[in-house]
């Protein structure tokens, strides 16, 4: 690449066909920018995605493009993965395509630790069917299917994703420019299965259902942006911080004044706290909160396979068998 | 010949070496592996009852035989399931040990089958095969168990000497299997020897001689055994050799397909590359991304598996990716019979999908046959850029046939479509498409300057964005059609297998049938027409059977193949089926053609 592309080079000719004002526009345009600034090279570089509002997502983008189906972009990234591993494979997913239809190629995914960038747009709602609740919908949700208000309890895609043997959890707000920019790099780099939550404000069926701590004017107080190495700290001046209680075994907000010894710095490896904090609900923890690197599963794949998907031999070398005759 | 007992006496592997041993003496054989579902059903139940059949012979031997004229039952659930299917005066061989009241009663026996008057009609040979083996390995302090786990070489020895064959290949192969348990290895070729010392002394009935099988006329060559799994793999490991491609085999283990993710397993170092999916839907996905990522993609399953994978098969369509998916047909529906062979998925296999998704398919015949079938199936899916259904059976995954080992150099290399050099943008580049074949280049991830989106939603027939324009959508389901159909141009022309070119009857057969219907047809002078490709037919096939007064179709399903002939051909066939799970006898083959030609059977 002879000159460094901008986020526009990235995007492709076709119309972008979301709702005026949904989440999703402010995603592609945080995608695009982070694909600049970490140098991808669009040729090696390929977008997966199932079904779903999200999964229009490939088209957008001027990469390798691939739009499947309902629930399988985790497994044909794994088979995509495996025949080329100098891949850059991002999967574009939602609540309902990765936590309902594909709940279990998320879990194998996550649990192979494959080399692909997983980003779940959740906004807690099935959009493209117009509106039902999802797997993430918190109980009550009134929807076209539970006029009076569902009954399920929602899955948590952080705590599924822990539970799933994740190696890389992160959470971004579509419209934080910033934060988001910082996730996507950082699951860019990461070499196993880098799984982020992104809550999307689906304007149509399910607007502001994240307001309570999305809301520009509240965040300093509603939102934690967690960094490795550093004391957790929010609020207006950073006045506040998260404390760990030995005696309840939880987190619990303090006032950092006179107690700044008190505040828990951010260990991303310690799958523990990655835990506490996806519960933790005001404020709501950002950024990396679980990185544990491994192995990824395409580089145990061929360090494993004797020739490493090489052909050292030809059929016709071993096609006679362990015992073979001639008839003359 | 029938061997039966428990189905943790050994049967399968005494059964599969003396295959090896019938095709080192130059005898011809085909072998049925029967076998509960259970992996060790309870001991000396009817329903526990593993068998293996192995026909053998000088003429050419192209099924598992009709009804075997030697039996060797270990307990009485194995005589009392395998009477019926034995030919009357067929020698019996029986190990008394497995007698006792307890397994008589299991088996449902109220009398002593040696003593009632039921074994009459045979030639009866009853040792007590379990204690004479014990006798024979007990110098080695091996427990009662251990020990017993001989037996099965004791009794091949004995099959061996009535045989005239040689000790030693046997013998080589236990050195071999056995080399890190000295102790079991010794026990089991003493166990072999024995066998054979006791067929050969006094203390065997003195009415039974020698079988001398003649050896077999075969075309010169080199030969070996090889079951319809090990042929598959070869054949995939071949057919990445010819386009010069790795390949990726993704599944997820189900019974009768499991046995080719472990050969392939074993193929690696041709550039083969075992993927164990999650489920059935992860790994069609995964192949089809391998196929997306420049490998061939490769599944198999069997039919309730296979069920799982169609919509992602509609995916493959849409986006004319290559994929091959092999289809290891069982007994249904639902779980059905899972080890027992039934040729029921071809209409799933042909019409089985939502939507206008036609996809080519074809059926191997024989074990050999597979290596050749899964070249053909990858060369079609690169050169039309499409999935191919490769048909295949549960008798086929594990029956073991020799096989004339064919030369690579015999194989035209498999080509794929050019990317023609254009300016126009890459996704049109992407999308151009042969004009014979209509299959479009495959452009693949990481290819420097060729960007570009493929996807489920229906795409421009030009560009390949997607399209809602009703035009379009007319223009490719007419396109998605034309290239199967444009399959049968390259295929050549449909042969007749045996018989007359005209006649008063002509036998149409697919898949693993084909051995009892090449008999009967032989027997009947009927004529023999057998399908290998079944999605398209070849172009003359109308043609061929046009010539003949009456069509006869046997499958082992309910009638699926006399449809399609209906379906496409606009014929009247009269279909003759069975579904028990075992293959046709030729007999009843026989019997059939008669009746159709109105003679009295």
């Amino acid at each position: 690449m002879s000159t460094k592309l901008t986020a526009k080079d990235f995007a492709t000719s076709q119309e972008v066909r979301w709702c005026p004002g949904c989440g999703d526009y402010a995603i592609l345009r945080a995608v695009q920018t982070a694909l600049a600034d970490v140098g991808a090279d669009p040729d090696k570089t390929a977008f997966i995605s199932g079904i779903g509002c999200a999964a229009r997502f490939p088209y957008y983008v001027d990469t390798y493009g691939f739009h499947t189906i309902h629930g399988r972009a985790p497994a044909i990234a794994t088979g995509l993965k495996l025949a080329n591993p100098e891949l850059n494979v991002w999967v574009v997913t939602g609540d309902g395509d990765a936590l309902s239809i594909g709940g279990n190629h998320v879990l194998h995914a996550l649990r192979r630790n494959v080399g692909i960038k997983v980003l779940l747009f959740n906004n807690e709602i099935y959009g493209l069917t117009k509106g039902q609740y999802s797997p993430t919908s918190r109980v009550g949700t009134a929807s076209p299917s539970s006029p009076t208000g569902s009954v399920e309890s929602p899955v948590s895609p952080g705590q599924f994703a822990m539970g799933s043997g994740t190696h890389f959890f992160a959470r971004g707000i579509d419209t934080d420019k910033k934060g988001m920019g910082d996730v996507l790099q950082q699951a860019h780099a990461f070499e196993g299965t880098a799984f982020v939550e992104i809550f999307q404000n689906c304007i149509v069926y399910n607007e502001d259902v994240f307001a309570d701590f999305t809301d520009r004017k509240t965040a300093p107080d509603t939102q934690l942006h967690v960094k490795h190495g550093e004391p957790m700290l929010f609020g207006e001046n950073n006045s506040k911080g998260i404390h760990f209680n030995q005696d309840t075994l939880a987190l619990e907000v303090i006032d950092v004044t006179d107690a700044k010894d008190e505040v828990l710095v951010h260990d991303e490896r310690n799958p523990t706290i990655a835990r506490m904090l996806i519960d933790q609900k005001t404020p709501v923890a950002l950024g990396v909160i679980y990185r544990q690197p491994a192995q990824s599963y395409e580089d145990a794949f061929y360090a494993k396979h004797p020739t490493q998907m090489k052909r050292r031999k030809s059929v016709a070398d071993i096609i006679e068998g362990p015992s073979s005759w001639t008839v003359d | 010949m029938r061997l039966a007992g428990d189905s943790g006496d050994g049967i399968q592997l005494m059964g599969s070496q003396f295959a090896v041993s019938t095709a080192l003496s130059g005898s011809d054989f085909a072998t049925f592996p029967d076998y509960p579902a259970e992996i060790r059903a309870p001991v000396g139940t009817t329903f526990g009852v593993s068998a293996y059949q192995i026909n053998l012979g000088g003429g050419p031997i192209t099924t598992a035989g009709d009804e075997p004229q030697v039996l060797v039952a270990f307990n009485p659930a194995a005589l009392k399931v395998s009477l019926p299917l034995i030919a009357k005066g067929a020698l019996v061989i029986v190990n008394n040990d497995g007698f006792t009241p307890r397994n008589l009663a299991k088996a449902g026996y109220d009398s002593d089958p040696r003593e009632d008057g039921t074994l009459n009609d045979y030639q009866v040979v009853a040792a007590d095969i379990s204690h004479l083996n014990l006798e024979a390995v007990k110098e080695f302090g091996l427990s009662k168990s251990e020990g017993g786990r001989c037996k099965n070489f004791y009794a091949l020895g004995m099959l061996l000497w009535m045989f005239d064959r040689e000790l030693g290949p046997i013998e080589a192969w236990i050195n071999r299997r056995l080399a890190s348990k000295p102790t079991m290895r010794d026990a089991n070729i003493k166990a072999l020897h024995a066998g054979h010392a006791f067929g050969e002394t006094a203390e065997l009935s003195a009415n039974i001689s020698q079988f001398d099988l003649p050896k077999a006329k075969m075309a010169p060559g080199v030969y070996r055994s090889i079951t319809g799994a090990e042929a598959l793999a070869l054949g995939l490991a071949a057919a990445g050799e010819l386009a010069d491609r790795e390949v990726m085999f993704c599944s997820y283990p189900i019974t009768p397909a499991s046995p080719l993710l472990h050969r392939l397993v074993g193929l690696q170092e041709l550039g083969v590359g075992t993927f164990q999916a999650e489920d059935e839907i992860a790994a069609i996905c995964a192949a089809i991304g391998a196929s997306y990522g420049g490998m061939i993609g490769v599944t198999s399953s069997s039919g309730p598996g296979i069920a799982l994978k169609t919509e992602a098969m509609g995916l493959a369509v849409s986006a004319e990716l290559p994929l091959v998916i092999v289809n290891w047909q069982r007994g249904g529906p639902s779980t059905g019979l899972p080890t027992k062979t039934e040729q029921s998925d071809l209409y799933q296999a042909v019409y089985g999908r939502n939507a206008d998704t036609p996809i080519p398919v074809l059926a191997a015949s024989n074990s050999g046959e597979c290596f050749d079938m899964a070249i053909e199936a990858t060369r079609i899916a690169l050169r039309h850029m499409t999935p191919v259904i490769l048909l295949a059976d549960g008798y086929l995954s594990n029956a073991a046939e020799p096989w004339r080992v064919p030369s690579m150099s015999d194989y035209d290399a498999i080509e794929t479509n050019a990317l023609p050099d254009s300016d126009d943008s890459p996704q049109r580049r992407a999308f151009s498409r042969d004009e014979t074949s209509l299959g479009r280049p495959w452009v693949t991830p990481g290819m420097p300057g060729l960007v570009h989106r493929i996807g489920g939603l229906e795409s421009d027939s030009e560009t390949g964005h997607i399209s809602y324009d009703p035009a379009n959508h007319q223009r490719m389901t007419e396109l998605r059609a034309n290239k199967v159909d444009a399959v049968a141009s390259y295929i050549g022309e449909q042969e007749i297998e045996a018989g007359p070119e005209c006649g008063d009857v002509v036998v149409v057969g697919w898949g693993s049938t084909y051995g009892p219907i090449y008999q009967a047809a032989r027997k009947t002078g009927a004529s023999f027409v057998h399908l290998r490709h079944l999605n398209p037919f070849p172009s003359n096939l109308g043609e061929v059977l046009a010539k003949f007064d009456k069509i006869l179709v046997p499958e082992m399903n309910n009638g699926q193949l006399v449809t399609l002939l209906k379906d496409k051909l606009c014929i009247e066939p009269e279909s003759f089926t069975k579904v028990t799970g075992h293959p046709f006898l030729i007999g009843e083959l026989v019997d059939k053609i008669e009746s159709l030609r109105g003679k009295a059977v």
